[in-house]
């Protein structure tokens, strides 16, 4: 709780549009016992008096009643009517939503046919019908309100429902034995009850709005009662004569609306949990780079990155993600860098060519060079000429990495045109041929699908056109198979390693499997925890691993063949890189470490190819 | 008499019905299939996505209704989907460990559940149960009173596995239980798993996509392609000697070191499409020794060698 | 394509019967005596036994509604007692000039909506944004019918740009550049919160598409950065700007009542007002079906855009 009023109030906007409606409640609570004139009592003597008039401080009205009297009893009415309605409508409305949600099949058709039924009236027609039935009255207006706003809530609620009574641990409830009413009240409702305030806290103001408008066409409170609205329409034939009785109340919904929309704003941040790490922010066109320490000279290699240091910056919490990464490539050949989730192996690689989100991402050292040129702080257009071009890239997920609603033809000619000025007929034919090359049947017809008509080996065919467009001197694949099966992800290797021999492609190869780097790499740079503890030709890594991370993560991992087994567990768990120990990240886990493991930095060292960061090593290298 | 036994059991999830058009067959997600898992023993469930693993695992849980078919669960016939019968027999650990903890809920609410509603134990009874299954996959106490988001997914799977033995079923069923985490934190559960199994006699039905893994924790594995069984076999057995083309397909398929990279297929390597299923051997589309036969008609399960069975019309040889 | 529009509008049936099902229900809450309520107090229990006999009220609930239901099939919304004809010509007359106004709003809505959104996405945190989220939450927070009273105050009385209030001029006028004159008040101040709730939304779909991986992808191939905003990202974001557009339509619509009071404009929600207040339930219930029915249909044009845009909805 403390931690959400933290939040709220970190938003400026919300704390102001928090003190404003603050004072507005006081006022209309302390309405009954400050000493105001009776906001009935007509005086035709003083009718209009401006404001500012002795005894009237906001002035009269058409009947002569003192407005600050009547302005501060209309708004004590209005809040109570549109507060009341907000929380009839959330009840029922949730009420009714997460029923749907949760049941789902007959009784979520049957409820959601009924909403969809009021959603098809433009609310205020259902409103209209509801007062024409009832009669004018500030009660039937608030009936009227709250009943069109019940569909909304219901509508919004189920959708929330839907996607958490999909959830496993609604499964796992109803394997502990809990009958139905138990898994709503105690599973789903505290999971629901934030959307719901947050909906709540978005159209409170809606629907003072709403009643004030009923009453502003004379269909709610009716004379001599008055709330903001019908002040604002009694007011309104004198509007062109007497135009502070229309602009005093007008500017007081005003004030009520807007302090509530900010105070709802604040309230939704704090309580949506992907605002609270930042996420909502638009990643810009390129990495932010803040470098910092001197650019490594230039190499001679293909593609050379130099001491790559990439970190997250979320609030005040530094995630190192990168921690000084150097690798390099040559043509023809596939390096392989393999990690576990949290290792930096993706941030290195999507470092090269600036894709890291930022914010967070910020590259805070080293260099990237592709031919020698430095592309870490190269303007964006530099980089973007770059990108696709010289230096592809093929992703994890090929379902969310293609663009949905473009026929995939469309991509790959849009991957051509960006740096090739061709017709897009041409492009469209050369787009055949690239598809034909990743060997998709029937090219021609394939080349018109969408993306979610094609299956994952296919789509992920499609991200290896894309890549091979502009016949790229470097392709780097960051998990290309993990998301596929393992008779398409064989499939999928065995076209890369082809594309790579046939074509001198120089591939950086970002995966978690043994085998894969196995089959595929000629070279393989083992990282954890942000730093690369090995690497070497993947031969020699595989057959003596010289660092013990390497070795007992080989060990661990069971292998086809093998038989069954008691596996080598490594215990414990990899580190949280904005908490990094000093020295080798892995001692704690490592059961050869000794005291100097953890006390300085300890160097990549060893004869080229081969290198280990590590004082103990298994083996010589 | 066997821990778990499931004759002719499937699940057809139906159609809506087109605005114009005779209604059409539903999506046969599982075909009637066949088998029994002895008591301790482990049977691995293995199959590409789509096979209808996650769906039969739901069955046996009672979490979805079979279409066809009985479940019997040490003798006693269960296929009425009501998952507090189950609980007490069978247990499911999930996929993704994050998603099965309620995240408003503390540990020792989450655990307790099935104490409370299965068992009706008293506060008392459930304390030292906890503290029992708590030790037993080698979380502290004091973990309890945490939240789920402050723990890690191999943490979490740990919770998760606890909650499952805390109802002290005879059976656990494990959907993809290590998928979602790391390598080096998969074998401290699939450890975990194999030490609790020997411990309390427990019988698993796990489940994966990973050949691997599975090989190295099962006593027999079951092999599912478009919701059939194509093979049963002993797990030291079935990916060395495969008799159905598919599994052979499989292990070739499997990265393993030391093993040249070969596509072990290069034809159309599609699922059938499940609403439209081919009339014959579902794997025909892809299999280098079908023949008419394969196509017309759909070959059932047959033993082929001692404790072998594989569904095909041209089994390979040994 | 032509399946589907054929599909929508066979789904759009029973939406329809179900309105009327639920005016009908509405206005069946009437306490005492329909005929009375229609006629109002003052009739005479001549014409209330002849309106009961007409409109069939002295029977069965049921089997009135399948008379009013048939009636309405056949072009008959029974005739206004306040205006002395029928209610389906007081209608359409009404509704053409609602039409103009809410028409001509909810094109506003849309095009500075969502241009604004995108802008204020594009420049997340910059001056520009800025000043639009500022915009964006007075014109939410202020009442239609305050600002369209202020607006008068500044615009016709004070600076004398624009006449008052009503469609056309009195004397003179008539034809388009006179009716523009008298559009443009109204119409901006109609369609000042749904503006600031589709640019709200904009943005926010927006933001949400440019973290996708499909993004990442359209910068790793190289697309230059204005395409990969004005096109992978605003075209991914229209997916969930559309439905909305639908949605402010209804709003846009509602809101039409107040302004139409408060220019003078002849529309039909002030003739729901006016039938309101003198109880002339057929204008009512004949106005509400009708303007409902409509607003169906305006949202099945909305849905096959949708499904224009999105090719993953099943044609």
């Amino acid at each position: 709780m403390t931690q959400f009023l933290k939040l709220l109030f970190r938003n400026r906007l919300a704390g102001f549009g928090a003190v404003v409606l603050s004072v507005i409640l006081l006022l209309v609570l302390l309405t009954p016992i400050l000493p105001l004139q009776n906001p009935d009592t007509t005086a035709t003597a003083d009718r209009f008096l401006k404001p500012f008039t002795p005894g009237h401080p906001l002035g009269t009205d058409h009947l002569g009643r003192d407005l600050l009297s009547r302005l501060l009893w209309g708004t004590r009415l209005s809040l109570a009517v549109g507060i009341s309605a907000a929380l009839i409508a959330a009840t029922i409305g949730s009420a009714i939503g997460i029923v749907a949600g949760y049941f789902g099949g007959r009784t979520d058709n049957v409820i959601m046919r009924g909403v969809d039924m009021l959603m098809a009236f433009p609310y205020i027609l259902l409103a209209l019908a509801i007062v024409a039935a009832l009669g004018p009255g500030l009660m039937n207006a608030l009936i009227a309100v709250a009943a069109v706003n019940v569909p909304f809530f219901a509508r919004n609620i189920r959708g929330v429902t839907v996607s958490l009574a999909g959830r496993e641990f609604i499964d796992a409830a109803r394997l502990a034995g809990m009958g139905h009413a138990r898994i709503i009240l105690t599973e789903l409702l505290p999971n629901v009850l934030p959307v719901i305030v947050i909906a709540m806290s978005t159209t409170v103001g809606w629907m003072i709005l709403e009643t004030a408008g009923l009453s502003f066409l004379g269909l709610g409170s009716q004379p001599p009662q008055a709330d903001l609205g019908s002040m604002l329409g009694e007011a309104r034939s004198a509007l062109i004569t007497h135009p502070h009785t229309s602009v005093v109340p007008g500017l007081m919904i005003f004030l009520i609306v807007m302090s509530i929309n900010l105070l709802g704003d604040g309230v939704r941040d704090a309580l949506d949990p992907r605002l609270r790490s930042g996420a909502l922010s638009r990643p810009r066109a390129t990495t932010l780079v803040e470098r910092q320490g001197e650019i490594p000279p230039a190499s001679d290699d293909l593609l050379a990155i130099q001491d790559l240091h990439t970190q997250f910056h979320v609030g005040k919490r530094i995630y190192r993600a990168v921690g000084g990464v150097s690798l390099a490539v040559k043509p023809g050949e596939c390096l392989g860098v393999i990690g576990e989730s949290g290792s930096g192996k993706s941030v290195t690689a999507l470092s090269v060519m600036g894709l890291v989100a930022s914010p967070p991402g910020v590259i805070t050292g080293g260099a990237v060079r592709f031919q020698g040129e430095d592309l870490v702080g190269a303007p964006y257009e530099t980089l973007r000429q770059k990108r696709g071009d010289r230096v592809a890239y093929i992703f994890q997920d090929p379902l969310s990495t293609l663009h949905p609603l473009y026929r995939v033809g469309e991509q790959l000619a849009e991957a051509i045109q960006s740096h090739h000025k061709i017709s897009s007929k041409d492009a469209r034919t050369r787009a055949i041929a690239l598809l034909k090359d990743v060997r998709i049947p029937n090219a021609e017809s394939r080349i018109d699908n969408y993306p979610h008509e094609m299956s994952g080996g296919m789509r992920q065919r499609v991200g290896i056109a894309m890549a091979l467009a502009n016949e790229p001197d470097v392709i780097i694949a960051d998990e290309p198979t993990t998301a596929l099966d393992v008779t398409v992800q064989a499939q999928i290797l065995s076209l890369l390693d082809d594309l790579r021999r046939d074509r001198g492609l120089a591939i950086v190869f970002i995966t978690h499997d043994f085998g894969v780097v196995a089959q595929l790499c000629d070279r393989v740079a083992v990282m954890y925890a942000g730093r690369i503890v090995e690497e070497g030709p993947t031969g020699a890594v595989l057959d003596a691993p010289a660092h013990p991370y390497t070795k007992r993560l080989i060990a661990c991992v069971p292998e086809l063949g093998g038989g069954r087994r008691e596996l080598a567990a490594i215990p414990g768990l990899p580190p949280v890189v904005d908490d990094l120990p000093p020295g080798c990240a892995f001692a704690p886990r490592c059961d050869k470490a000794r005291d100097d493991c953890r006390a300085g930095d300890i160097p990549l060292d060893g004869t080229a190819p081969r290198a280990v960061r590590c004082l103990y090593a298994e083996e010589a290298v | 008499m066997p821990a778990l036994k499931v004759e002719n059991l499937a699940k057809t999830f139906p159609l809506k019905k087109p605005l114009f058009g005779a209604a059409r067959d539903g999506v046969r997600a599982v075909r009637p299939m066949s088998f029994e898992v002895a008591e301790g023993e482990t049977l691995g469930v293995v199959g590409e996505s789509g096979c209808g693993k996650s769906t039969l695992a739901r069955m046996l849980v009672g979490l979805l209704e079979p279409s066809e078919g009985h479940i019997e669960i040490a003798g006693k016939a269960l296929d009425n989907a009501d998952p507090a019968a189950f609980g007490k027999l069978i247990q499911y650990v999930f996929q993704d460990p994050n998603s099965s903890l309620n995240p408003r809920k503390s540990i020792r609410q989450i655990i307790e559940a099935p104490l409370k509603r299965l068992y009706r134990m008293n506060r008392a009874e459930r304390a030292a149960r906890i503290s029992e299954v708590f030790a037993s996959v080698n979380l502290r106490d004091e973990f309890l009173d945490r939240y789920p988001h402050e723990f890690s997914g191999g943490q979490a799977q740990r919770i998760g596995i606890a909650r499952a033995l805390a109802a002290n079923p005879r059976i656990i069923v494990l959907d993809e239980p290590v998928s979602a985490l790391d390598v080096s934190v998969q074998a401290q559960v699939l450890n975990l798993l194999a030490d609790l199994r020997a411990q309390f006699g427990l019988t698993y039905l796990f489940i994966t996509h990973d050949l691997a893994v599975v090989e190295a924790v099962s006593d027999r594995i079951v092999v599912l392609y478009f919701g059939a069984v194509v093979e049963l076999g002993r797990a030291e057995r079935i990916f060395a000697a495969p008799r159905h083309p598919y599994t052979s397909l499989l292990a070739q398929s499997a990265p393993v070191v030391g093993r040249a990279l070969t596509a072990p297929e290069q034809k159309d390597s599609e699922l059938p499409d499940p609403l439209n299923p081919p009339p014959g051997c579902a794997f025909a589309g892809r299999c280098p020794r079908a023949t008419d036969l394969c196509r017309a008609t759909d070959p059932p399960l047959e033993q082929m060698g001692e404790d072998q069975f594989a569904a095909c019309h041209h089994p390979l040889e040994d | 394509m032509g399946s589907y529009i054929l599909k929508r509008l066979v789904s759009a049936i029973p939406v329809l019967l179900g309105i009327t099902v639920i005016v009908f229900g509405i206005m069946s809450l009437i306490p005492g005596d329909p005929a009375t309520a229609i006629l109002g107090a003052y009739a005479t229990p001549d014409n209330v036994e002849k309106l009961n006999r007409d409109l069939g009220l002295d029977k069965p609930a049921m089997q009135r509604y399948f008379i009013w239901l048939g009636n309405m099939i056949q072009g008959d919304f029974g005739r206004s007692y306040s205006l002395n004809r029928p209610v389906l010509d007081e209608v359409l007359e009404r509704f053409n000039a609602t039409l103009i106004l809410a028409g001509t709003s909810f094109v506003l809505c849309a095009v500075l909506g969502i241009l604004a959104g995108v802008v204020s996405a594009a420049r997340q945190y910059g001056w520009a944004d800025k000043l639009i989220t500022f915009t964006v939450l007075i014109g939410i927070s202020v009442p239609a019918f305050f600002l369209g009273m202020m607006m008068i105050l500044l615009f016709a009385v004070n600076l004398r740009w624009l006449p008052v209030s009503g469609m056309y001029a009195i004397y003179g006028g008539g034809d388009l550049p006179d009716l523009l004159n008298h559009l443009i008040m109204p119409a901006l101040a109609l369609s000042a919160v749904a503006t600031g709730v589709v640019a709200r939304l904009s943005r926010s779909a927006m933001l949400e598409v440019l973290r996708q991986d499909y993004i990442r992808t359209a910068r790793a191939k190289g697309v230059p950065e204005r395409r990969v905003i004005m096109g992978h990202a605003l075209r991914a974001a229209m997916v969930s700007i559309i439905p909305v557009l639908g949605i402010q339509a209804g709003f846009v619509l509602s809101g039409a009542v107040y302004i139409e009071i408060v220019f003078q404009w002849p529309g039909v929600g002030r003739m729901l007002v006016d039938a309101i207040l003198k109880r002339d339930l057929l204008l009512v219930q004949g106005g509400v079906v009708f303007v409902a029915a409509c607003y169906v249909m305006f949202n099945i044009a909305v849905d096959v855009a949708q499904s224009l845009l999105d090719p993953r909805i099943k044609t």
